[in-house]
């Protein structure tokens, strides 16, 4: 039984944890606003993008020698995997996700004999999957110092990767991230980026109502897009990603500071039984010293 | 009828400009600059650095963009740039700092002819920037 010293202690610190945490839940949650917003108004440019792809290697005809990073090299030996994470922890499974997500995929290529590389954005990421998978992580970026989340990262890493497919490092390339569908869930998501999967649910072309004109021409104009586009698919990665974070991090502080708030009232209920219990003790022996007069 | 069209600039982090009341704009490609007017056929195509012209019934804005495509399509034009400001609120240091890490730039050797191109236009755009 501890004695009510020990309870008066533990009760203050778990308040003050709890204030932590609380604290921690309101930061997140005005992050998260942004994150979200951030998130919402950076859409329209992936999807114009996507559009802009999409048409164009609809009028491909010659798909022999349409550019590589659309159709691919051909092959699928090598697979590099970007895994973007949080470089920040106390976020709830967030991280957790993610890495599950990308293990499941790395041994099932392993499995299969191919080869794996690994390039992890985010040092939680990294620190996660550098006991198990160490050999194989080619590259490790993290961007602790920028404060948002803003394209000229995205495009470092982005320019990282075209330059390794232009080496012939890898054959196929997916990313692993968090997408954001509300604050409570956040679905982990691979995304094959190299070679681009295209949609194949509007199969039916509705005539040549897609005769566009050309300036320079299709294959001119993919080989400059598709690199962006890379980097346009990574940047929305990152920014879904971060909204994903936040929005873990609200839960999970959330979760915390209703245990830290259970955990008080339980201690309280404890102090007061062992205070009570001791004032009837001394009681009992007034008492009992009183009659035995 | 009305010869008017839409027009959408998005950069990544937003929607920098969204207007559905504009009858003619001029976009810097790579190839010359085009006026894009209403029910012109599907375009795509590249931008230099340049300064995009959209004309409204009320207002002319000028931007400068780097790079970019743009695409038209229904009567509606996208331009997808990473790096764009309206002339009104141009930078004054920001303009002199990118003249300078372009000629930086071109002073190198090992550049190519386009690459050239692209930055000797550059330059020229900036420099006819910060003279108004």
């Amino acid at each position: 039984m501890p004695s009510l010293d020990d309870l008066r202690k533990r009760i203050t610190s778990v308040k003050s944890t709890q204030k932590i945490t609380k604290a921690m839940k309101m930061v997140a949650a005005a992050k998260l606003r942004k994150a979200q917003e951030n998130a919402e108004k950076g859409r329209p440019y992936s999807e114009k993008m996507n559009n802009v792809i999409l048409n164009l290697s609809k009028s491909i005809t010659d798909k022999e020698n349409a550019p590589k990073l659309l159709v691919g090299t051909g092959e699928e030996k090598v697979h590099l995997c970007i895994v973007l994470t949080a470089d920040r922890g106390l976020c709830g499974g967030f991280n957790t996700n993610i890495i599950k997500k990308a293990k499941s995929y790395f041994e099932k290529i392993i499995s299969e004999n191919k080869t794996l590389k690994i390039i992890t954005v985010g040092s939680k990421g990294y620190d996660q999957l550098k006991r198990q998978y160490k050999s194989y992580i080619v590259e490790n970026i993290s961007f602790k110092e920028s404060k948002n989340i803003n394209y000229f990262d995205a495009d470092k890493v982005g320019k990282i990767i075209i330059e390794k497919f232009e080496k012939n490092e890898f054959d196929v390339c997916a990313i692993f991230y968090n997408k954001f569908k509300n604050v409570i869930t956040q679905i982990p998501q691979e995304q094959q980026i190299v070679p681009l999967n295209e949609d194949k649910d509007d199969k039916d072309d509705s005539g040549n109502d897609n005769d566009y004109e050309f300036e320079p021409d299709e294959d001119e104009i993919l080989s400059n897009l598709l690199p962006k586009n890379i980097s346009t698919q990574i940047f929305k990665a990152m920014l879904e990603n971060s909204a994903s974070e936040q929005g873990s991090r609200m839960t999970a502080m959330d979760n915390a500071t209703r245990n830290a708030g259970e955990l008080v009232d339980r201690l309280t209920i404890e102090y007061n039984r062992s205070r009570q219990a001791a004032i009837t003790k001394e009681l009992i022996e007034i008492i009992s010293g009183a009659e035995s007069l | 009828m009305s010869n008017l069209f839409n027009i959408d600039i998005v950069n990544p982090e937003q929607s920098f400009l969204s207007k559905d009341n504009v009858f003619e704009v001029v976009i810097p490609a790579v190839e010359g600059e085009i006026g894009i007017l209403k029910d012109h056929i599907p375009i795509i195509s590249f931008l230099k650095p340049g300064i995009i012209r959209v004309f409204s019934e009320s207002e002319e804005q000028n931007f400068y963009v780097e790079d970019g495509i743009v695409e038209f399509k229904d009567n509606t034009l996208s331009v997808l740039t990473s790096s764009i400001f309206d002339l009104k609120d141009a930078d004054k240091n920001f303009v002199s700092e990118s003249i300078s890490s372009a000629e930086a730039e071109l002073s190198k050797d090992n550049i190519d002819d386009q690459k050239r191109f692209l930055l000797n236009q550059k330059v020229e755009v900036l420099k006819s920037i910060s003279i108004n």
